[in-house]
């Protein structure tokens, strides 16, 4: 991106204002590969990357694929005195429902699993029609918005470093194996990851915008 | 790249009579109330995003203080009761000698979550007063801040791993303390006061710095 210091401006829509610290910038297209930073502040505005919209689509297919798995099969078995517990996801959220924690169960719930799937569900509802080439769906600028202001609460890969920390201090009072729901999870975290790398924030925006029925 | 060449002061679209929108980048002019690509509110700044800064990061400092003194959580073994607070989590990892983590727990709980409000505190009064920290340091400073600040929450998730995992009745029982909701509540109110912070008040602010 190249600023601007002219003060012969030209007009609003062939500027771009950099997100983080407002320096007037020439927009122009950036290339597929190529990746296009404030030159005041270095945050990159752009990388776009070949096939990202298939890839981001792909990835949160799997993602969810693998939500349904770490749900509903075992997390974590522990074994202890020769008695056996199994622990699924589902036990994890409720493990602060009686009580006075109680509240923090909807937190859990919301964190884990409902928050994680529903950025899945709305990038996937944001992303899938443009991939075929069609227009965006309905309402798809506020989907993405939507999508982009979960991100920070999505904390799926927070839990699992949550699940080791918890593993090693079992660890000493009795003996701990992993159910396929842990693998599945720790998939998720890594298809997640995944997916957010390939998307470039600013340029799901401009295709939006470009692809907008008129 | 050519972006890194050393520029002319630099025009920001305030400046320039213009309002940015800090999702999608676009610019419009003045009197727009709402983007008209992503359809975020814009503001040339968001000066009053300020006091709610404040707002949270004081909410999230007062109930981090009943975080730290009630249990997090208590293990029944054998008919005795013990209760742990989250330093009192940490000193237990350390004599068991698993040090790795005992130091990821005090780091996620103690150490981040006070360092945050510090540099809350810091990057906010940055903002009216000067300060000896140029741009580019305080600039990457909030962006670790915004980063950093989910990773606190692992010690909420410990503990419910834990006591969904250990039930095993007359053996030993885990039960979760009054002292994970504040703490994820603390969690949240920081997080919160980071994603109200306009960063590009950062950038106004009146000392231009060499750089």
């Amino acid at each position: 991106m190249t600023a601007l210091i002219s003060p012969h401006l030209p007009d609003p829509d062939a500027m771009l204002a950099c997100p983080a610290c407002d320096a007037l910038l020439v927009d122009r297209t950036v290339s597929v590969g190529d990746t296009a930073s404030c030159p005041r502040c270095h945050t990159v505005i752009e990388a776009p990357r070949p096939l990202a919209m298939t890839r981001i689509i792909m990835l949160a297919l799997a993602a969810l694929i693998l939500m349904i798995a770490a749900v509903f099969f075992p997390f974590l078995e522990l074994g202890a005195a020769g008695m056996v517990r199994r622990s699924s996801l589902l036990d994890t959220v409720m493990a602060y429902a009686t009580g006075l924690t109680a509240p923090l169960t909807l937190a859990m719930a919301a964190l884990i699993v409902v928050l994680p799937v529903t950025r899945f569900l709305t990038l996937l509802y944001v992303l899938g029609p443009m991939a075929f080439g069609w227009h965006p769906a309905r309402h798809a600028v506020h989907a993405f918005r939507v999508a982009e202001a979960l991100r920070p609460w999505a904390m799926a890969e927070v839990f699992i470093v949550g699940v080791a920390v918890a593993l090693v201090k079992v660890a000493g009072l009795a003996h701990v194996s992993l159910g396929p729901a842990f693998w599945a999870f720790v998939a998720l975290v890594i298809v997640t990851v995944l997916k957010d790398n390939f998307m470039s924030r600013v340029t799901v925006w401009k295709t939006l915008e470009a692809r907008r029925r008129s | 790249m050519e972006n890194l060449r050393s520029a002319p002061p630099i025009l920001t679209a305030r400046d320039a009579g213009l309002i940015g929108c800090t999702h999608c980048g676009k610019v419009d002019r003045p009197g727009v109330a709402r983007c008209a690509r992503c359809g975020a509110r814009l503001r040339a700044r968001d000066v009053d995003g300020l006091q709610k800064v404040w707002a949270w990061l004081i909410a999230g400092i007062v109930i981090y203080i009943p975080a730290n003194l009630y249990p997090m959580l208590s293990t029944a073994s054998l008919g005795k009761t013990t209760e742990n607070t989250i330093l009192g989590g940490v000193i237990e990892l350390m004599h068991h000698g698993s040090y790795g983590v005992a130091g990821i727990v005090f780091f996620a709980s103690i150490v981040i979550p006070i360092a945050k409000f510090i540099a809350i505190i810091y990057l906010g009064l940055s903002v009216t007063r000067k300060v000896h920290m140029p741009m580019h340091r305080r600039h990457t400073l909030f962006e670790i801040v915004e980063f950093i600040g989910r990773w606190s929450m692992i010690d909420v998730f410990v503990v419910a791993i834990l006591s969904s995992l250990v039930r095993l009745d007359f053996a030993a029982t885990i039960t979760p303390g009054i002292a994970a909701v504040s703490f994820a509540l603390s969690v949240a109110f920081t997080m919160m006061a980071a994603l109200s912070f306009d960063e590009r008040l950062i950038w106004d602010a009146r000392n231009e710095d060499v750089e």
